[in-house]
């Protein structure tokens, strides 16, 4: 009984939950979505010098295309339903990354028209501290994503409608 | 030094309105009564050569009377020179005049006094909101306006 004979070479078993979690977390595509100087920093990730599409990341100009947005900068409270329309068109499964303090708590602008924090308003995933944190700091970041990512559970079956997406570890 | 030589063509033609002039730093303010800006403008426009109207905006002098002023930073491309133009407003009667039809960059200007201030102007054509979102309430940039917004208990200081 068992395996008679070996599966030969160039063959890799997994699960299906592996394959779909690496697929996904491997081919992040960010929105094109800049709100302040944490942008800036984020550019410079793209750029050359970091570089971020070795990691398969690619930013994408539509929110159709897009998986993940990094909320890059201060959120002001006219920019809000931009940014809520914005992600309400990327297709599920759907990740947020809070960029710098003022995405994260609303930073120094404790003041009328900004936002305190995102989270307010979106499901944030991971917070990146900084003002504005250097492009190193949202690598780091975009790899706990990934890792978070990872460990999710039924995302296969979630995807064709079985029940809903695992996430504890 | 010697006085500027708008000060005196304007003192010559509107002596009741203007109220005062002031210098300091070579630069010259000349306030003026708020019921005849519109007219004192065309004349600094057509007759003076103050062609450029560089900013329009509004101060808060909270806990004085009158509370506010119209301040009206003006510039003659051709000579170079500068005039400052103020106008103060009562609290209890913020209109101003528009200037629109004597600088059309008034009109942004115009907006943004009254969205941030609350200062409206009579006779302008499309008095909305311009920085803040259209449904907001109240005026921001009043000196009681709470900073952190009317929603929100005010800061405390560092309470750790």
């Amino acid at each position: 009984m068992g395996v008679e004979q070996t599966l030969g070479n160039n063959v890799v078993t997994t699960s299906l939950d592996k394959l779909v979690n690496w697929s996904r977390s491997k081919s992040l595509w960010p929105m094109t979505f800049g709100l302040a100087c944490c942008a800036i920093e984020m550019m410079a990730a793209g750029a050359a010098r970091f570089d971020l599409d070795r990691l398969g990341i690619l930013f994408r100009a539509s929110p159709r295309q897009s998986d993940c947005i990094i909320i890059a900068g201060t959120v002001t409270k006219k920019m809000l339903p931009v940014i809520l329309t914005v992600y309400e068109q990327m297709p599920e499964p759907k990740y947020v990354i809070a960029m710098g303090a003022c995405a994260c708590s609303g930073g120094i602008f404790d003041t009328y028209s900004t936002v305190q924090g995102i989270d307010e308003y979106l499901p944030v995933d991971v917070y990146i501290p900084g003002c504005p944190p250097r492009p190193e700091g949202l690598i780091y970041g975009i790899g706990k994503l990934q890792e978070k990512i990872m460990k999710e559970r039924n995302s296969f079956g979630a995807a064709i409608g079985i029940g809903e997406v695992i996430n504890e570890a | 030094m010697s006085e500027h030589a708008a000060v005196g063509k304007l003192k010559e033609k509107f002596s009741a309105a203007v109220l005062g002039v002031a210098e300091f730093r070579e630069e010259t303010t000349v306030t003026v009564k708020k019921e005849d800006v519109v007219a004192i403008s065309t004349f600094l426009k057509e007759e003076l050569g103050y062609n450029f109207l560089c900013d329009l905006c509004g101060v808060d002098y909270l806990g004085e009377a009158p509370r506010f002023m119209v301040v009206y930073n003006l510039y003659n491309i051709a000579t170079k020179d500068r005039l400052r133009v103020k106008v103060p407003v009562e609290e209890s009667d913020p209109k101003v005049d528009s200037v629109i039809g004597v600088w059309g960059t008034a009109n942004w200007h115009e907006r943004e006094c009254w969205d941030l201030m609350g200062i409206s102007f009579n006779n302008h054509p499309d008095l909305r909101r311009i920085l803040m979102p259209a449904d907001w309430d109240g005026h921001p940039l009043r000196k009681d306006y709470p900073l952190q917004g009317p929603g929100r208990e005010p800061y405390q200081g560092r309470l750790s």
